[in-house]
């Protein structure tokens, strides 16, 4: 059982990140690290390997400067190799510009039977790069996955719903997306550390997936960041005194939210 | 933000941009401890300090599988690292709180390293597995009533008895004492000093826990009695028939406390910090007073060279060149500073500082067991003074 597990690389969300008024896009010149919600994806893969009994969990990454912190932590939680997709002409990438950047990559890697994403990035948050990807390699997709059984080659999938689940099935190969939270994921051991900076890293460019340059980034996209803006200044909440019927206004203030 | 020169404006919380000393896998192994610490150990320590007890038996296996457990030892299930990258976790577990450093100190500096460097094929092969697993916990038996700088004093005796070996005596402070399945036990013996492998389920084998204590109360300490405790010949530790084993063992611990000790106040500088920004007196943040700046300042400063001192003394044992008096010179001066660190910092948070809600007094407190285990204060000055005039101050007369 081969699963793909793909990881985005991110500014870590701790690091107050900054935009660039000329590009008008994060500046990721920091460090990147792994994408929380990637490492239950890759979590989830290392125990669908090991419930098969054998095989191997690559990762595949799309990420500028050549970045491989968050893979070498995907590296050090078990996964086996991965294949990093880093390129100039990959800046200004949208979501299908990425998504023709991973299908390409995915389709390198031989006898994969699932591919595992998160349901949306932790920075981008689009929510549309899995089922781009499966529709270019024109795979069955599931998404909102919060379990994952393999029976033979068929996925079982439970699918997370706003009333409970759904039970999904559908052939292999096939992408599903995880819902983040579903699964613990395992905290790297020091011999997984060790092991991970000897374990492949295939560094490819656009050319050497066989894509022009303008299909991706700036020049393939098919969106355009018109203009930034300061995201407005909180306002002052409002102090309810409690004389007896604070609870009265709390309700009508949510129900006012439509959150009850 | 960046200053004149183009470089950029230094972190508060990394002054002087050591974490640029640090490999990507350290920093990886790192990261891994803290984030374990952020969350298993902070939660709950303030709790398990004020309650006077560690849950050893929950965690020894989730530190195993981390492979913190004997973690620079090489082969018997350990991680084999470097020395730089133990001291990094224990920096990052006492910044949490000096008792989950203390277990992991005592379980693989102490009890198996001795055995890993003086014990026999079988005696590896049988507890070292299990002990970097966290499966069996480990304690060391070395400070008696009578015996703490002076283990040379030490009373415990062995006596050969035909295949076997019989202890008797009193063994005082131990770290894990009565949660340990396994003890090193060091006894004097016709034929010099000898370390036993003592399973704690052995006849005449007691552990009594010492309670009423201020400091390290999120660890176990108690005290040994041995009386006719029996053992066979082949737990005796063959390689060693000196004081230079258990002193090569605290050679080892003594090294993860110095990187401990920069962690400890790294804790108390950042709540200082913290604090400072937020408390408002006067009309102002606290931080806007020049004497907390002063203490900020200072606190800032010892936190980043004990961080120092500490990586370079583990560059240094990563090439073999580390000597024993170096270690002192890091134990002793590390200690110090994150106490002065602790003390400023408990300042800082006025009434709050006294509290289980913060983490400073606990590391105050603390570390005045940390300066006083693996040599006092003043033990290591002796050795260093010693190293300096080629002169043994240590018994006058
Ligand atoms: C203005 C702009 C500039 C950009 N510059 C660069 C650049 O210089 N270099 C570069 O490499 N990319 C660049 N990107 C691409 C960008 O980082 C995202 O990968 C892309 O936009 C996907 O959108 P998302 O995060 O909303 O995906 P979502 O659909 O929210 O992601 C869902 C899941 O898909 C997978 N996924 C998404 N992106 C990746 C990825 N990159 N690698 C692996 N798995 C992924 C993950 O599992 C993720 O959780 C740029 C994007 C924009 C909009
Ligand atoms: C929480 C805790 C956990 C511990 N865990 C362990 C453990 O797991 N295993 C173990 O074997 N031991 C353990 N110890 C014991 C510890 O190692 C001893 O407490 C330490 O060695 C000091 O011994 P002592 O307490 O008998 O003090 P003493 O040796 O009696 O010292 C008292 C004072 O005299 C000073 N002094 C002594 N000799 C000299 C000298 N020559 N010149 C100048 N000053 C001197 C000391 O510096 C100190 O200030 C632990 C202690 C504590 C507090």
């Amino acid at each position: 059982m081969n699963v793909v597990v793909c990881v985005k690389q991110i500014p870590d969300p701790a690091d107050p990140g900054a935009l660039d008024p000329t590009t008008k896009t994060l500046k990721r010149d920091g460090k990147l690290i792994l994408d929380e919600s990637d490492s239950y994806g890759v979590e989830m893969a290392l125990q669908l390997v090991t419930a098969a009994g054998g095989g191997e969990v690559t990762l595949v990454s799309m990420a500028p400067n050549g970045e491989v912190s968050g893979l070498r932590t995907a590296l050090a939680m078990g996964a086996a190799k991965a294949i990093l997709v880093s390129d100039d002409a990959l800046a200004g990438s949208d979501a299908l510009g990425t998504a023709k950047v991973l299908a390409k990559a995915i389709e390198r890697v031989e006898g994969a039977d699932l591919i595992l994403t998160a349901t949306e990035s932790s920075d981008g948050y689009t929510g549309t790069v899995p089922e781009q990807v499966a529709g270019l390699l024109d795979l069955p997709s599931v998404t909102f996955a919060k379990h994952i059984e393999v029976d033979g080659s068929t996925v079982k999938v439970q699918r997370q719903t706003e009333a409970g689940y759904d039970d999904v099935e559908c052939p292999l190969p096939a992408v599903v997306s995880v819902t983040a939270g579903v699964v613990e994921p395992r905290y790297p051991s020091f011999k997984g550390i060790m092991a991970a900076k000897s374990k492949p890293v295939d560094t490819l460019t656009v050319a050497d997936l066989g894509l022009d340059a303008s299909q991706v980034g700036w020049a393939g996209a098919g969106q355009e960041i018109v203009s930034i803006e300061e995201a407005p200044a909180r306002e002052a909440g409002e102090v309810i005194e409690d004389d007896g019927t604070a609870f009265e206004k709390i309700v009508a203030y949510l129900d006012n939210l439509k959150v009850l | 933000m960046s200053t004149p020169t183009g470089a950029p404006a230094p972190d508060p919380r990394d002054f002087l941009r050591l974490d640029g000393l640090l490999s990507d896998e350290e920093q990886l192994l790192r990261d891994t401890v803290r984030r374990f610490v952020a969350d298993r150990i902070l939660p709950e320590v303030g709790t398990w300090f004020d309650e006077g007890r560690f849950p050893s038996r929950e965690l020894a296996p989730e530190l195993g599988r981390l492979g913190l457990l004997g973690m620079h030892l090489e082969g018997y299930g350990c991680a084999g690292s470097s020395a730089t990258a133990y001291g990094l976790a224990c920096l990052e577990l006492e910044a949490g709180d000096s008792g989950a450093r203390s277990f992991v100190s005592v379980q693989g500096s102490l009890a198996m390293f001795p055995i890993w460097r003086f014990g026999s094929e079988e005696q590896k092969a049988e507890w070292l597995p299990r002990m970097a697993a966290g499966e069996v916990i480990g304690c060391f038996g070395l400070t008696e009533p009578d015996s703490g700088s002076d283990p040379g004093a030490m009373r415990t005796r062995a006596v050969r008895d035909g295949g076997d070996w019989v202890l008797n005596g009193t063994k005082m402070w131990i770290t894990n004492g009565s949660v340990a399945d396994v003890a090193v036990v060091w006894a004097r013996t016709d034929d010099g000093v000898h370390g036993f492998i003592v399973p704690t389920g052995t006849r005449g084998f007691e552990a009594h826990d010492i309670h009423k204590k201020v400091s390290l109360r999120a660890s176990v300490t108690s005290e040994l009695v041995l009386t006719d405790v029996r053992v066979p010949e082949s737990l005796r530790l063959p390689e060693v028939r000196s004081l230079r084993g258990p002193l090569s063992c605290l050679n080892e611990a003594r090294f993860g406390i110095l990187f401990g000790a920069a962690g400890a106040a790294r804790a108390c500088y950042e709540a200082a910090l913290d604090y400072a920004g937020e408390r408002v007196q006067f009309g102002v943040p606290i931080s806007s007073f020049q004497l907390t700046q002063r203490k900020l300042v200072e606190m800032m400063v010892r936190v980043q060279k004990a961080t120092l001192v500490a990586l370079h003394l583990g560059r240094l044992k990563d090439q073999g060149l580390l000597a024993p008096a170096q270690v002192s010179f890091g134990k002793m001066d590390n200690v110090r500073e994150a106490l002065w660190v602790a003390r400023e910092a408990r300042s800082v948070l006025g009434a709050n500082g006294i509290t289980l809600e913060y983490p400073v007094i606990r590391h105050m407190n603390n570390l005045e067991s940390v300066v006083t285990y693996e040599g006092t204060n003043e033990v290591h000055t002796l050795v260093l003074g010693q190293a300096l005039t080629g002169i043994d101050a240590f018994a006058p007369g």
